[in-house]
């Protein structure tokens, strides 16, 4: 038999159009007639509007219009997941500003101009008189009194108050009765999601035919039709969106936002294409930022290291308006996952969402899973130091015990499965846990700095069944379709609603249809990312296009199997249930060389010459798949650093992750999934930070001052894994896209802080900057007279 | 403003503003749109090409300045209709996901290699550092480029 394409790491079909500059992105495109629109943003945090003069800007030479908030006939930007029982404010967005501006980068004007330099050229000279307002950014001081108000009908800016708790009582009881009890306050800091291409639309209105069509960077294409053709005022069919090439997302490519939405009013209105790119500045002003948390949490232990509670009280920036899914994060996909991977009886997450004067928070990449994960894996550590143990036997202490087939957590969700201590003992075999504490002693006499960070993590994606969807807030379904087409010639075209932007479905997909019927990959097709040929789907977010889509791939896939199994039997002339199947071809059972392929089959089902009673014509299948609980992949990541005792410098010096996400479909693609995963993650702990000034400036607003993590910071990373089959899922697949930036923050952060120990650090800010590093080391020195930001030292 | 710029082996005769970087007259007044703008700070590279075989980032140039130049874009690579080492390397190895920064990573990486045609894999995280990837976390980006110069070594190609 040949070697099974289910698994094997075969090349990406992608890449050929991509390491030769084919592929089209929407800033690719041009279209005859085309327009370009440039945005005028406010300078300010918070101000009222006075009086916008554009007078200069109409009357330059190739200037077709410039609009402001009066001229426009466009709904405002919705907020989709309306997170019940929290008392969700949710003011409206206007795609322009008004009468107020919220935050640095709100769009007051746009110009719409016959080439890109002169739409910019005229935005710079609209002239708009501002009056200042107070800015507030940190956005737990956002809730004080006399902090500025964001919206007179939202008060304190609090825009929402959500609790998860497995009861309170019980959490009050075992902190009171605990042992010891560490606390904690930590800062998940702003990140900016920075996928290597900016967003862009691309609109074009036919008024002869009422249709728009709207190229635009989207992770969910259906998603921007439902809600567009909303804010447009246009018959859902009768707009078109298309995701072409998208290059990259990483959550910032979920949210609706005015931009797209006014190139397309714009293009309707004038009656010509009209095209927005966004500059990567821009991009790091409106586009949104990730994290944003200030965190109070504890954790309750007995003296023999069984956690027994764990509270927090979250502070969660929304920025200044809710974007698509942002008040779901820092609540359903963060508060839910309190527990971990342990089996922690009593847990109680508060979450309030805050408006402050910045750019609006949402999904980036673990969205919620990396903020939970992370305080979970600090207070172990505390826990540990503070009962004198070793981390890693209180982490295998408070494991839960393999399970194949359903865990319910105290705070009600259902873990798939799990098979916690195996992937820990192999990460622990991997790096020489035992060995490495020696070799730690042994350089901390010689003035070397080693430390070592473990992280055991579970996370919830595969989002999700839409019965949950809907009873947490969630303004649409989570359920995937697809259209297998198998052509005369027996070629497929796989119509899927999810949309892939990286992640390599185009080769996976077509594996796992190869896998179920033989048909060789090369004559398989991927269709995504245009709304107009195919299915309706809700996306590529939260690592739920495998588990999701792909199941709905594998079910249709199996209905085609059957329909040519039959069709098979009838030309074999033998009963359905004498027919076996094996490497695309049915045979009659016992007689493998009197078969019909299923090339053959198809063929015959097509011409319908000759069909079985009662079956129509053609080779096609369409699936619906609501999945009927979410996935949970998990695995225990190692970091070992040393800290430069000189410069601060934080050296990452081993990686070993392992990872459980079910079998794989392609392991090389599954790897790569996780090696950009920890980049993204490493980069919190190490370099990464959104920085406002009390203006609400941001001061990192380019990739010069944002830092981006390169090449040079990174060891090679050393990979294994576990096979835990998810129990509902056809093929047993989970989620991989998050894992790696869910783990591996806190990994290398505990690390460092493991590495401080000499120094009595007990925690830090992140990023764990060398700046940030060395001040801390010097003042434990006592030779240092720095400022104190960020820097907690032990007791 | 008139100018003359070889892009490709081919010679291209335009009168353009001033002002036109030469990623836009590359994209916008040629067509050839497979050279990406990550930045406007010069940092990601997505955009870089070979300017008389040296990289540069064709974001931080003005098409004037190249006049009477040559320059050779990710289209450009393949020769007669053979895929370069290095972007068979990238394929075969996994360099890429979303592909955005991969037309600048490639034409950056060959440009090194033809100063440092044996580098190690540290010299290669070193060369690496105008260039942004957000999706692969480099590892199989070093890798595709260590083996593309390994290649490159036994068969040595023309860019």
């Amino acid at each position: 038999m040949s070697t099974r394409i289910f698994g094997s790491g075969i090349k990406r079909r992608e890449d050929p159009r991509l390491i030769t500059g084919g592929a089209k992105y929407t800033d690719d495109m041009a279209l005859p007639g085309m327009l370009h629109m440039a945005m005028l943003r406010s300078p300010y945090a918070h101000a009222h509007i006075k009086h916008i003069d554009t007078a200069t800007a109409q009357g330059m030479e190739g200037v077709v219009a410039v609009y402001t908030a009066t001229d426009l006939s466009l709904g405002a930007v919705p907020c989709a997941w309306l997170v019940p029982n929290s008392d969700l404010k949710t003011p409206a967005h206007p795609p322009l500003a008004a009468d107020k501006v919220r935050y640095v980068g709100d769009a007051v004007a746009i110009v719409i101009a016959e080439d890109r330099y002169l739409a910019q050229d005229a935005a710079d000279t609209i002239h708009v008189e501002y009056e200042v307002l107070g800015a507030v950014v940190n956005p737990e001081e956002a809730t004080q009194e006399g902090a500025p108000q964001l919206f007179d009908d939202v008060p304190n800016n609090i825009a929402f108050r959500w609790i998860a708790s497995s009861g309170d009582e019980g959490v009050e009881k075992a902190f009171a009765e605990a042992d010891v009890v560490v606390k904690d306050r930590i800062v998940q800091q702003r990140l900016l999601p920075t996928a290597m291409e900016p967003r862009a639309a691309l609109a074009q209105w036919n008024s002869g035919t009422g249709e728009m069509t709207i190229w635009c960077t989207s992770q969910n294409p259906h998603i921007h039709r439902f809600i567009l053709s909303g804010m447009l005022g246009l018959a859902e069919h009768k707009v078109r969106v298309i995701a072409p090439e998208v290059g990259g997302g990483f959550g910032s490519k979920i949210p609706v936002y005015a931009d797209e939405a006014l190139a397309a009013w714009a293009s309707m209105k004038l009656n010509r294409p009209v095209k927005w790119a966004e500059t990567r500045s821009e991009n790091y002003l409106v586009t949104i930022h990730g994290r944003d948390h200030i965190e109070h949490v504890e954790m309750a232990a007995t003296s023999d290291g069984t956690i027994t509670a764990i509270r927090g009280t979250v502070y969660a920036g929304m920025g200044a308006y809710l974007s698509t899914a942002g008040p779901g994060i820092p609540t359903i996909l963060h508060g839910l996952m309190y527990c971990g991977p342990y089996t922690i009886p009593h847990a109680r997450c508060e979450s309030i969402g805050v408006f402050t004067t910045t750019t609006p928070t949402d999904a980036y990449r673990g969205a919620g899973r990396p903020e939970a994960v992370f305080l979970m894996e600090r207070l172990i550590d505390q826990v540990a130091r503070k009962l004198n143990m070793d981390p890693v036997e209180l982490r295998r202490k408070n494991l839960i015990p393999p399970f194949e087939d359903g865990y319910t957590i105290p705070l009600g969700l259902t873990y798939d499965s799990g098979n916690y201590e195996v992937a820990l003992d192999k990460a622990l075999a991997m790096i020489g846990y035992a060995d490495f504490r020696k070799e730690q002693a042994e350089a901390r006499k010689q003035g070397r700095y080693l430390g070592i960070g473990v992280t055991t993590y579970c996370e919830i994606c595969g989002l999700g069944p839409s019965q949950v969807a809907g009873a947490t807030g969630f303004q649409g379904g989570l359920w995937e379709s697809t259209i297998i087409r198998v052509t005369p010639t027996g070629k497929v075209h796989a119509m899927i609603g999810a949309s892939p932007h990286g992640q390599g479905e185009e080769t996976t997909f077509a594996q796992l249809i190869s896998d179920e019927i033989g048909i060789p990959v090369e004559d398989i097709e991927i269709l995504h990312g245009d709304t107009g040929n195919t299915p309706m789907g809700w996306g590529t977010y939260g690592s739920r296009t495998t588990p999701v889509a792909g199941a709905a791939l594998v079910l249709a896939t199996r209905k085609i199997k059957e329909k040519a199994r039959a069709m098979a039997a009838h030309l074999l002339e033998a009963a359905v249930e004498d027919i076996d199947y094996e490497d695309g071809k049915f045979f009659v059972k016992g007689s493998p060389d009197k078969f019909k392929t299923i090339q053959e089959a198809t063929l015959m089902a097509t011409l319908a010459w000759n069909m079985p009673e009662g079956m129509d014509p053609g080779m096609e299948a369409s699936q619906f798949y609501d999945p009927p609980n979410f996935v949970y992949p998990f695995g225990t990541h190692i970091a070992i650093v040393e800290i430069e005792a000189d410069t601060g410098i934080v050296h990452l010096k081993r990686y070993v992750a392992v990872d459980d996400c079910g079998p794989q479909i392609n392991p090389v693609i599954v790897a790569g999934q996780i090696h950009g995963g920890i980049v993204q993650g490493v980069g919190q702990a190490l370099f990464e930070g959104v920085v406002y000034d009390e203006h609400g400036q941001l001061l990192t607003g380019s990739m010069m001052d944002y830092a981006v993590p390169r090449a040079e910071a990174f060891p090679e990373f050393e990979l294994d894994h576990t096979v835990t089959p998810s129990p509902h899922h056809p093929v047993g697949l989970k989620g991989v896209g998050e894992t790696g930036t869910i783990a591996s923050t806190p990994t290398v952060y505990n690390a460092v802080i493991d590495a401080l120990q000499p120094f009595g650090i007990k925690t830090m800010e992140m990023p764990l900057t060398a700046a940030r590093v060395w001040e801390a080391m010097q003042r434990r020195n006592g030779s240092a007279n720095g400022s104190t930001n960020g820097v907690h030292e032990g007791s | 403003m008139q100018v003359s710029i070889t892009v490709n082996g081919k010679r291209y005769e335009r009168n353009i503003d001033p002002r036109m970087l030469l990623v836009h007259f590359l994209r916008e007044e040629l067509g050839l749109t497979g050279t990406n703008i990550g930045c406007d700070t010069s940092q990601c590279g997505a955009c870089t090409v070979h300017l008389n075989g040296k990289g540069v980032k064709s974001c931080t140039c003005l098409a004037v300045q190249v006049d009477g130049m040559d320059i050779t874009t990710i289209e450009g690579l393949a020769q007669n209709g053979a895929l370069h080492p290095m972007q068979e390397a990238f394929w075969e190895l996994h360099g890429l996901q979303c592909g955005y920064c991969t037309p600048g990573m490639i034409m950056a990486s060959t440009a090194y290699l033809a100063t440092n045609p044996s580098p190690s894999e540290e010299e290669i995280r070193g060369s690496l550092e105008g260039n942004f990837c957000r999706c692969t976390g480099y590892q199989n980006i070093v890798a595709a480029i260590k083996s593309a110069a390994e290649k490159m070594q036994q068969e040595p190609v023309g860019v």
